[in-house]
């Protein structure tokens, strides 16, 4: 099945964004990294397990009248460093958004470990994760120097 | 270099450099000579968690090379109770001092107290994390006792999982090649991302619950603490306590120049019955505290130990 018909299968959105090419499974991960949840008044439309030429299998999410804003999309990085992300005004794609993760996270989540000396919230230094590797992703915090554990690490979007 | 946090911040050579200048401060430590290098210097004792080697070491090393030391004392009657953030604890007594030691009861606070200082901050343990400065006096004493530190074989045993000196130790003496063997009941087994992170540096790794059956080809056995304070279950803490206790008895076999260490306090670990053998280091260990330290603060603090301390010391 062809990239447009796995697109096709929820409907065009007139503005909004649309994050394509997340891994597969991760498309969840994604929304919660967000901050979407059953709060969320805006019509979200999700696709999972979609065949994908280029990933095998992929998830879409389209969100709309919502445009993600650069923390946003630092927070993407790290579940879906290389989806794409295109911003959606009048049903044609106005911008497309470059998912870029540096050496550093900073101020984006929280360390995993309890006993970091970050997980007392008044302490005014920002928050900084080293990225060790991009493939498999593996951050590393600069204070207490944890490895985290991406999945408990959704937890900490601040 | 701006502080020592872990050991990562020290080259070889450095670390070779320091035990040197160590050595020479000898006599310095054990009061036979006076050699204020430090004079008009002040260090800020920072102990936001109990300690008394650490402590006092750092205060006798400051003092011994003519010093000063201002100290946090209780934590329960300073700032810290009425809720001040660690970033502006650092901030006042970075004013104060000229350099800070600190202990903290939170992993990371080391790193993050030298990112909130302008003076060199001295990591004298951070949670489960680092304790940079007791591997320093580590490396003295077993480079005292061994007249090196490379292809040695060492044993760590005991709480592996929570004891931040066996971290940084086993860094360290991988990056002189040594052998490492990790005995420790399962529960307490160094942590498996320290294990891969010391193979990926090359170290070779044996991990065992069984202490005594190595001994015998071991050049230091360094044992450590169950450390109560780390358990919130007592039930758990109770299934560990009391998993090595080293008698005389188990030393019949080993190496004649083979060393006993341990960073102290010690409770049942080693038994009263070893502090007379030949093997027992873990007091003069206690004591390289001071020389070790004094050389660090000197190096931080960009004074150069004299090549002659004698001729540049003076009679006390």
């Amino acid at each position: 099945m062809s990239n447009e018909h796995s697109m096709r299968r929820v409907t065009a959105i007139r503005n909004g964004t649309v994050i394509d090419h997340i891994p597969q499974g991760h498309a969840l991960t994604v929304l919660d990294m967000l901050g979407i949840d059953d709060k969320t008044s805006v019509p979200v439309s999700l696709v999972m397990n979609v065949p994908s030429k280029k990933m095998g299998s992929k998830d879409i999410i389209k969100v709309e009248d919502r445009e993600l804003t650069q923390s946003e999309l630092d927070r993407l990085a790290l579940v879906a460093p290389d989806a794409h992300v295109a911003i959606i005004r009048a049903y044609t794609v106005a911008e497309k958004m470059i998912i870029n993760l540096g050496d550093e996270v900073v101020n984006v989540v929280r360390c995993t470990m309890s006993n970091c000396i970050t997980s007392n919230l008044r302490e005014p230094l920002p928050h900084r994760l080293k990225v060790v590797s991009r493939d498999p992703l593996e951050l590393r915090c600069h204070y207490c120097g944890r490895i985290q554990d991406l999945d408990e690490l959704v937890k900490n979007v601040l | 270099m701006s502080g020592l946090i872990t050991m990562d911040d020290l080259t070889n050579e450095e670390i070779i450099e320091i035990l040197d200048d160590a050595e020479r401060l000898l006599p310095v430590a054990k009061g036979e000579l006076y050699l204020p290098l430090l004079q008009g210097r002040i260090l800020g004792n920072l102990f936001f968690e109990p300690s008394t080697r650490t402590r006092m070491s750092f205060e006798t090393a400051m003092k011994r090379l003519g010093g000063d030391v201002v100290n946090l004392g209780d934590v329960k009657t300073s700032s810290v109770v009425k809720g001040e953030t660690l970033f502006d604890t650092i901030q006042m007594v970075d004013g104060y001092t000229d350099i800070i030691a600190m202990r903290h009861p939170r992993q990371g606070a080391a790193q993050y107290a030298q990112d909130s200082a302008r003076v060199p901050i001295l990591n004298g343990g951070d949670g489960a994390g680092h304790h940079p400065t007791q591997t320093m006096l580590d490396l003295f004493t077993i480079r005292q006792a061994h007249g090196k530190l490379d292809g040695l074989k060492v044993i760590l045993a005991g709480d592996l999982r929570y004891g931040r000196t066996v971290h940084s130790l086993s860094h360290a003496l991988t990056r002189f090649n040594c052998e490492l063997i990790f005995a420790s009941p399962e529960l307490l087994k160094m942590p498996s991302e320290i294990v891969s992170d010391l193979q990926s540096h090359g170290a070779s790794i044996v991990e065992t619950e069984d202490l005594y059956s190595m001994m015998n080809d071991a050049d230091v056995v360094y044992m450590t603490r169950i450390q109560k304070e780390r358990f919130s279950d007592e039930d758990e803490y109770a299934k560990v306590a009391g998993a090595y206790k080293l008698h005389a008895k188990h030393l019949a076999d080993v190496k004649a120049g083979m060393i006993i260490m341990h960073p102290l306090p010690r409770v049942d670990e080693i038994h009263p019955s070893v502090d007379s053998t030949r093997h027992a280091r873990y007091f003069e260990q206690a004591f390289n505290g001071v020389v070790a330290r004094m050389a660090l603060l000197c190096k931080l603090l960009g004074v150069t130990v004299p090549k002659d301390v004698k001729k540049a010391g003076g009679a006390l």
